[in-house]
């Protein structure tokens, strides 16, 4: 038997879209001469790809998590409290966000599968659970300050051989990103995408659906963990840090070719629609367009993809707003 | 409206693609007024794509049709309509809160002074409904009052009003129950005694015997033959839709010296469906489960396999009692359950046929022995050889094939006890019997088999014994080769004895 790469269903796209934004960027700014413009870009877009990756385990098994964003501000406002500046306490802080972003997915998953709630109601209720205890525990202004030690992660680069100054953030994201598409080719990976493509043919083959929708909701909350680790070294300390991200990231799942709903689409193309989404704001940023117009742009885009998933290549044609030419049974009127 | 000009249409060297599969190769078919013109042919021979390349649904991508001698081409529905072609489909379209009339007429309702002109619709419909002889229907009933058969009779009125002189009709009675297809079988004589032209399109061979005038036979999307339905036998019929003879149709039954110990067995099992169970089943034999609609045939395999568990009785896998309370403990008791419902919790539909075929493997084995690889090539084989490789998703492979590999994900983890409820239930001729060849090849390698099945003759070709199911509990068992009326006896509650 041959090996040839295949591309999953849907994926092409998306890294039409990459690539076509990556030329445009080549085009419009002088830093992407040369490969450190990429690799900045790549750093920037890291805590988003991240979470794109969390957020694809969800979608793919028929489910949305809404509170990867409050999760981040958590996160860092957590952080910087509980280190406020000391080098000594980062590691054990470090490894209390991962714990409380893994507790976070815990609880959206068990009362998503245990208590029968919609997975869009119980993160959008974490959502404001979360924010309102931020908001509680901080007044509306976080106090505190984070470690060197833990910004090195957000801020930081590692001397790698042939490559050079490496960002921290690009060396996770890769391990990350290699290690999710590991998982999406064993069969546990393949039975998560099989429980959003039909959740009673994975029960009736004896599968454990209810565990593999908790895994979803665990990955997706420590990967929003790791992410907030990323951002709270990248942006600082802010309590809006993490605002907005949970829709940039479902938008990045679904500009990915990912369908809403489950059963279809690879780990690999939400990263590159995470990192596209990224090039795109970059490019719109070098162009001159303001930035304020960036959220209209992520409406414009989610809803376009989606379309796009739903008709394929139908779109063209519907999209066709002069009546087409009838070669009809009735005469043409004279 | 209602004049009877009777309208020829003539199909010649049809040809059709999709995405570079040919589906129609130069298919050829005539239809005149006033005949019931059926077209037979297995899943995937194009039959339903003729109907719909007709109807202008599909464009065909070569090919020209002619209607009463002049060259037409459909760039949609209703310019198929204008020329007077319409389908009846298999799915109803109608409002069920609205009337009969306001169906018929719904968004070409006639229009006087600006309103809707009711008193116009009503009197239409009601000619209409005259003239098809259909009385017991009236424009102002709501349709949701209306049986299933009566409903169908509202969308060919519908059709009519549109002046179609010729309809097309895709398995017209699959929706219907037993009583209601003569309704129908009466409908479509009147309707061609009126001169309109039928293009019948069903799988089911008495259906076509007793209706039609003409069969046109499709294989592989090409024409194979028509003739006049009275200088065909059912026999020939076959051969030409398989393009081989069936001969013998059921595989060999087992000997006595094939069978081996209990490997599943019921003591006095029950739940809320059924009771008082007490089954034997064997390694190397297949037992037959009938019963009518609702006899609990398929609440046993349900318990069985732990979708709804057994609260009363014992239940027994290889002579040690077991307590099976959810598919996964079944599954790894070496229990497997090919569902009636292979669309709706058989498959993953999107998903490639290699995914779906180690589905079972992947989500109910641990370890080593869910990633055991060596016997894949041989299971594979079983599939690959009836898709375009193990990669395409199974959606879009026809019935018999998705069949194949449900049983290929079973299959993969070698069960002790197999258990299939309507494991031939539309698909194909060839695809059925490649089905019950598998099946009968599983028991000789020593697998106990449960067979459910509504089709008498598979069960009584297939099984070696046949336990009869009637209100929730068994109401006898029967010997291999039993007459279709005794297990019918007992299925609707009659003893043998009464059965002269």
């Amino acid at each position: 038997m041959t090996w040839r790469p295949r591309l999953a269903e849907g994926t092409a796209p998306v890294l039409v879209v990459l690539l076509l934004l990556l030329v445009g960027l080549a085009i419009a700014g002088p830093a992407y001469d040369e490969p450190s413009g990429y690799l900045a870009l790549l750093k920037r877009a890291a805590p988003l790809m991240i979470l794109a990756i969390g957020q694809y385990f969800v979608i793919v098994s028929g489910g949305f998590d809404l509170s990867v964003g409050a999760l981040v501000t958590a996160g860092v406002v957590i952080a910087a409290r509980l280190i406020d500046g000391s080098e000594s306490a980062t590691t054990g802080v470090i490894l209390l966000v991962l714990g409380f972003g893994l507790l976070v997915g815990l609880v959206n998953g068990l009362v998503t599968t245990k208590l029968l709630v919609p997975s869009f109601i119980v993160t959008l209720g974490m959502l404001l659970v979360l924010d309102g205890a931020v908001f509680l525990w901080t007044d509306g202004a976080p106090r505190g300050a984070l470690s060197a030690g833990f910004r090195t992660f957000g801020r930081g680069a590692l001397d790698v051989p042939v490559l050079g100054e490496v960002p921290w953030s690009v060396l996770i994201l890769l391990a990350i990103l290699v290690a999710a598409a590991l998982f999406m080719r064993s069969g546990t990976g393949r039975a998560l995408v099989a429980v959003g493509d039909n959740e009673a043919a994975v029960r009736l083959s004896g599968g454990q659906v209810d565990r593999l929708r908790l895994l979803a909701f665990v990955l997706s909350g420590l990967l929003a963990a790791v992410a907030a680790i990323l951002l709270g070294g990248f942006a600082g300390v802010s309590a809006q840090v993490g605002s907005g991200l949970e829709f940039r990231a479902i938008t990045a799942v679904v500009l990915g070719g990912v369908l809403l709903g489950g059963g279809r689409g690879s780990v690999v193309a939400a990263a590159a629609g995470a990192l596209s989404l990224e090039a795109l704001f970059t490019l719109l940023n070098l162009l001159g367009v303001s930035g304020a117009l960036e959220s209209a742009v992520q409406g414009v885009i989610i809803i376009g993809a989606v379309a796009y998933a739903s008709l394929g290549g139908g779109l063209r044609q519907r999209l066709r707003w002069w009546p087409k030419q009838r070669d009809s049974v009735r005469p043409a009127p004279s | 409206m209602t004049t009877a000009t009777t309208t020829t249409v003539r199909m010649t060297g049809i040809s059709k693609s999709f995405l570079g599969v040919p589906v129609l190769q130069g298919v050829d078919l005539e239809l005149r007024g006033g005949e019931v013109h059926a077209v037979m042919g297995e899943n995937g021979a194009g039959k339903s794509t003729l109907l719909k390349v007709l109807a202008g649904v599909h464009r065909p991508d070569g090919g020209t049709i002619e209607v009463d001698g002049d060259p037409v081409s459909f760039a949609g529905p209703t310019d198929a309509q204008r020329a007077g072609i319409a389908i009846i489909h298999q799915e109803f379209t109608l409002l069920p809160h609205r009337s009969v009339a306001e169906n018929v007429f719904l968004g070409r309702e006639p229009v006087r002074r600006m309103q809707v002109d009711r008193r116009r619709m009503v009197a239409d419909t009601r000619e209409l409904l005259d003239w098809l002889g259909e009385d017991g229907i009236d424009p102002t009933d709501a349709v949701s009052s209306l049986s299933v058969a009566q409903r169908q009779v509202v969308e060919i009125v519908k059709a009519l009003s549109t002046n179609a002189r010729v309809l097309g009709m895709d398995e017209p009675t699959a929706a219907l129950a037993d009583h209601e297809v003569e309704l129908l079988y009466d409908l479509v004589r009147r309707l061609r005694e009126r001169g309109i032209a039928i293009l019948y399109v069903s799988h089911r061979m008495r259906e076509v015997f007793d209706l039609s005038d003409r069969i046109t036979v499709l294989k592989d999307g090409r024409f194979v033959t028509c003739a006049p339905t009275g200088e065909l036998t059912s026999e020939a019929l076959v051969r030409h839709m398989v393009g081989r003879d069936l001969g013998e149709y059921y595989p060999d039954r087992a000997a006595p010296a094939d069978l081996g110990p209990v490997r599943l067995a019921l003591r006095g099992a029950g739940n809320d469906r059924v009771r008082d169970l007490d089954i034997e089943v064997r390694a190397g034999e297949i037992v037959g489960l009938a019963g009518l609609q609702g006899s609990g045939r398929s609440a046993v395999a349900r318990a069985v396999f732990g979708v709804e568990p057994f609260t009363r009785g014992v239940l027994e896998v290889d002579g040690t009692p077991r307590q099976v309370t959810r598919p996964r403990t079944a599954v790894r008791l070496g229990i497997a359950l090919v569902t009636e419902d292979r669309k709706g919790d058989g498959l993953a539909l999107r998903q490639s046929v290699r995914d779906n075929t180690l589905l079972v493997r992947r989500a109910a084995l641990r370890g080593a022995r869910s990633r055991a690889r060596s016997d894949l090539p041989a299971l594979l084989d079983l599939v690959t050889v009836v898709s375009r490789g193990e990669h395409q998703e199974v959606r879009f492979l026809s019935g018999g094939n998705q069949q194949k590999v449900v049983l290929a994900k079973w299959l993969a983890v070698e069960p002790k006890v197999l258990i299939v409820d309507e494991p031939t239930r539309g698909i194909d001729v060839g695809a059925k019997r490649a089905v019950h060849e598998l099946l009968r090849d599983l028991a000789r390698r020593g697998v106990a088999v449960l067979m459910i099945s509504s089709e008498l003759p598979e069960l009584i070709g297939m099984s070696d014994r046949i336990l009869v199911m009637h209100d929730g509990a068994l109401a006898g068992e029967l010997p291999a080769g039993a007459s279709e009326g005794a297990v019918m006896a007992l299925a609707t509650g009659h003893g043998i004895g009464e059965v002269a």
